[in-house]
């Protein structure tokens, strides 16, 4: 009997499971209610499966396998809560959480709890260093072994829109894939160096406003550390003013051209602090152009305080 | 197939569809005199002579003829008006249309027959086709091909104008037009009108009002003396601005309900400080593929500023008539009660995604596209007509005194007049310039940045230069997006089409001036 769509069944933590044809082992855990992390993944982007906090066990298979990007076959046997699976997201965690500043990805906490991570474990971490940005395939210095090797630079302002503090990049490649091939095709940035140099970086490491770029900030929506961010949140962040139990949250439509795209108005104190569109949209796919993301300006210039009432001139 | 679109640009999360089809092997052709960044990614680029549309589309529907790619079938079940459309044909051997369009033989062939053979083909314009005195008859002739090779009426194919702004599709459909009532019923149907008069209570008069050219041609004549303008700003937006300021000056009574202080409002006698649509008020818009969707109030507007609905219904009850619209959900219920294509949209159902009209009752689930009609056996309505259209070039003649053809449009980052895109600090922008190719800007004597004055028949600008290689020689490209530095509508011309209204802001010609 020929495989029918809807007809795959495997085996997830011993329990039956029953998923379409093309569905990944990702959709069969979630289709169990088995709760799997994910970093790199996101459903309106292509899996490049870099992150492998997903990984789970597959009889037969020599090691792990990203649930996000393997697909589900009849007759799996998985295990997403073995000893292996186990020992190897926590590692994944404890290396993340002792070189990456994790603190505004606000799944990590409780899943370094729940895999009894102690990225503390590698020592405090090492200093700050300016000069990721120069280094060169094949020369290393040793690190300080009573330190954990660190991501740990200065945030990179070179805009009035959005800030990139790569001490917090864990490298998902989602800014990479958003600005490329899954959605704006711009490709202003992509992944320089290789092994622990490796970092995001537009060619050459000019500053975005002579790169490519066109400002769409598709990659400050998918980044799910706060490595990008809107400067009006990093500023607010930066006062000490940044308060997400004063925020509310909006969908509306974009005033801009006729696409009709869904913006996500988030605001404090009467002013958009950032704007987001819903990744299950069927006209973004959680996507915007620059207009949408950061032209709404206007209207809080118009408040009778801004000092800019004026028509401009 | 775009044509006179630079959507990767001026629409650019449709563009993202358009990629997504690019990479699974649909082939795009892109219609435009410039290389956009839109045609960088098209399978063909057709550099068009500004204002040679009807004969490409002629070109490419003789192409089709000959070769015997024709939808037969469809052809004779659907449409009316073939062979008077065949006959018009005859005139536009490939030889003239070459010449009149500057476009290789071998490429209109080639997208003529990729266009007639794809089981699905859909062409999209922006106002590339539109900003024309012939603007109606471009469109006809888009139309006509459509109707020649069956892509109409059927999923992913179609004619789609890809509208410019987020409620010119439902400014439309809710009766912002002289001639139409809510739901594109005509305000000169007696039965249709007399709905309208028992639920509004009052009497509408039963002609067709004047459309925005033709006001500013009645405030020439002083018919019109008093305006009210609603979130339009015409003092900077209208072709050939000079004249037009000269007609909003004359007028007895300005009054403008804006969200800013646009130049328009600072002439106005009275100006209504409005809330920001999108964000300070309720209500909904309709993008391009006829989706009513939802707007919400996320902020408190600004000092006095207040809803428009709030603002028209005390302006209406101070002359004397209570509108009775205490929201916008309370509007768009009425207007759902007199027009049947929005029935079916209440404010619960268009809560998430919105709905596609026509939506004729609360069960129905929208239309994804129009006109299968005419694929039903036997068809339902009337057939669609061909029109024969015949090229008519550009009002604004090239010549030894004015010898570059100046077209405008937008850019990525900015907007119309700018009146919302001016406040955010795009780091892209480099305000107005004077867009030349290579070639041209080294025949003037004239470097990148450098200053130049721009003349036309009309008036004259300073702007600096931008070198494009996208441009051909003879062609300059300029923006409206920063008319208080550059009011590039000093030199554009206000020759209309007198169907659409629409003015030729696509064809001035213009000489350039080492300063």
């Amino acid at each position: 009997m020929s495989a029918q769509p809807g007809d795959i069944e495997l085996q997830v933590d011993g329990r039956t499971v029953r998923v379409t044809s093309g569905a990944t082992l990702l959709d069969a855990c979630r289709a169990a209610a088995i709760d799997t992390p994910t970093f790199c993944w996101a459903e309106n982007l292509t899996p490049v499966n870099v992150c492998r906090i997903c990984v789970v066990e597959l009889a037969g298979a020599r090691t792990l396998v990203p649930a996000c990007s393997r697909k589900a076959e009849a007759g799996m046997q998985v295990l997403t809560d073995s000893a292996r699976v186990r020992t190897s997201r926590k590692l994944v965690l404890e290396l993340l959480g002792s070189s990456v500043d994790m603190s505004l990805a606000s799944d990590f906490a409780p899943l370094c709890k729940r895999y009894g991570a102690q990225p503390e474990r590698f020592g405090p971490r090492d200093t700050p260093s300016d000069h990721r940005d120069a280094s060169h395939a094949g020369h290393h210095e040793l690190g300080n072994a009573d330190k954990a090797a660190s991501m740990a630079q200065s945030v990179k302002i070179d805009n009035d829109l959005f800030v990139r503090d790569y001490s917090r990049c864990m490298l998902c490649y989602k800014c990479v894939e958003a600005c490329g091939s899954d959605a704006q095709h711009t490709f202003a940035i992509g992944v320089a160096g290789r092994g622990f140099d490796a970092r995001i970086s537009t060619e050459l490491d000019t500053p975005l406003s002579d790169s490519a770029c066109v400002f769409c900030g598709n990659c400050v929506g998918a980044c799910p550390t706060g490595a990008l961010m809107f400067k009006s949140e990093h500023d607010l962040r930066a006062a000490g003013e940044w308060d997400e139990s004063k925020q509310s949250v909006t969908d509306t439509i974009c005033p801009y051209c006729g696409v009709g795209c869904t913006l996500t108005l988030r605001v404090q104190a009467n002013r958009i602090v950032r704007v987001t569109s819903p990744s299950d949209n069927s006209v973004t796919a959680g996507h915007l152009c620059v207009k949408g993301r950061f032209g709404t300006a206007f209207v809080a210039d118009r408040a009778p305080d801004s000092g800019t009432g004026q028509p401009p001139t | 197939m775009l044509w006179g679109s630079n959507a990767r640009e001026t629409h650019p999360i449709f563009f993202h569809h358009v990629l997504k089809a690019v990479k699974r092997g649909a082939k795009l052709y892109v219609v435009d005199p410039r290389r956009t960044t839109t045609a960088d990614w098209a399978t063909g680029w057709l550099p068009v002579e500004v204002g040679a549309d009807i004969s490409l589309s002629n070109g490419i529907a003789r192409c089709i003829l000959e070769e015997g790619l024709e939808h037969k079938a469809f052809i004779a079940r659907a449409t009316t008006g073939f062979e008077a459309y065949r006959a018009s044909l005859e005139r536009y051997d490939l030889a003239r249309v070459c010449r009149e369009t500057c476009v290789d033989e071998s490429l209109i062939r080639r997208l003529a027959r990729e266009y007639a053979r794809a089981p699905r083909a859909m062409i999209c314009w922006t106002l590339g086709i539109t900003e024309h005195h012939n603007a109606v008859d471009n469109v006809l002739s888009l139309i006509n091909l459509g109707l020649l090779t069956g892509h109409v009426g059927r999923y992913g194919s179609g004619l789609n104008p890809l509208r410019g702004q987020n409620n010119v599709q439902g400014g439309g459909d809710s009766g912002a037009l002289p001639h139409k009532l809510p739901g594109f019923q005509d305000v000169e149907n007696d039965a249709l009108r007399a709905n309208f008069e028992r639920v509004w209570k009052c009497k509408i008069p039963p002609r067709k009002g004047w459309h925005l050219t033709e006001m500013f041609e009645a405030m020439g004549r002083k018919e019109l003396t008093a305006l009210y303008v609603v979130g339009e700003n015409p003092a900077q937006s209208e072709a050939d601005a000079t004249h037009a300021l000269e007609r909003l000056a004359g007028l007895e009574c300005l009054i403008v309900q804006d969200i800013v202080l646009t130049k328009t409002a600072a002439m106005a006698d009275v100006v209504f400080p409005a809330s920001a649509s999108f964000c300070e008020a309720e209500g909904t818009v309709t993008n391009s593929e006829r989706r009513v969707q939802r707007v919400r109030k996320a902020l408190q507007p600004p000092g006095q500023a207040r809803d428009d609905i709030q603002i028209l219904c005390d302006l209406s009850l101070r002359l004397g008539f209570d509108l009775r619209l205490p929201s916008a959900k309370a509007a768009w219920d009425e207007m759902r009660s007199l027009s049947p294509m929005h029935r079916g949209m209440s404010y619960e159902r268009l809560d998430k995604k919105g709905l596609q009209w026509p939506c004729p009752d609360e069960q129905h689930p929208g239309t994804q596209f129009l006109h299968a009609r005419l694929w039903a056996d036997p068809i339902e309505g009337p057939t669609a007509p061909f029109h024969a259209v015949e090229h008519s070039p550009p009002v604004d003649l090239v010549d030894r005194e004015f010898p570059l053809r100046l077209t405008t449009g937008r850019r990525l980052d900015s907007f119309n007049t700018g009146v919302q895109s001016s406040a955010f600090a795009s780091p892209m922008r480099r305000g107005e310039t004077i867009d030349l190719c290579p070639h041209d800007a080294h025949s003037l004597g004239v470097m990148e940045g450098e200053p130049v004055r721009v003349i036309s028949r009309r008036g004259r600008v300073v702007a600096p230069v931008r070198l494009d290689p996208g441009l051909k020689p003879g062609l300059v490209f300029m923006t409206f997006h920063f008319p208080d530095e550059v009011d590039v509508n000093l030199l554009t011309i206000d020759a209309t089409d007198p169907r659409s209204g629409t003015a030729e802001f696509k064809a001035a010609a213009v000489r350039v001036e080492k300063l």
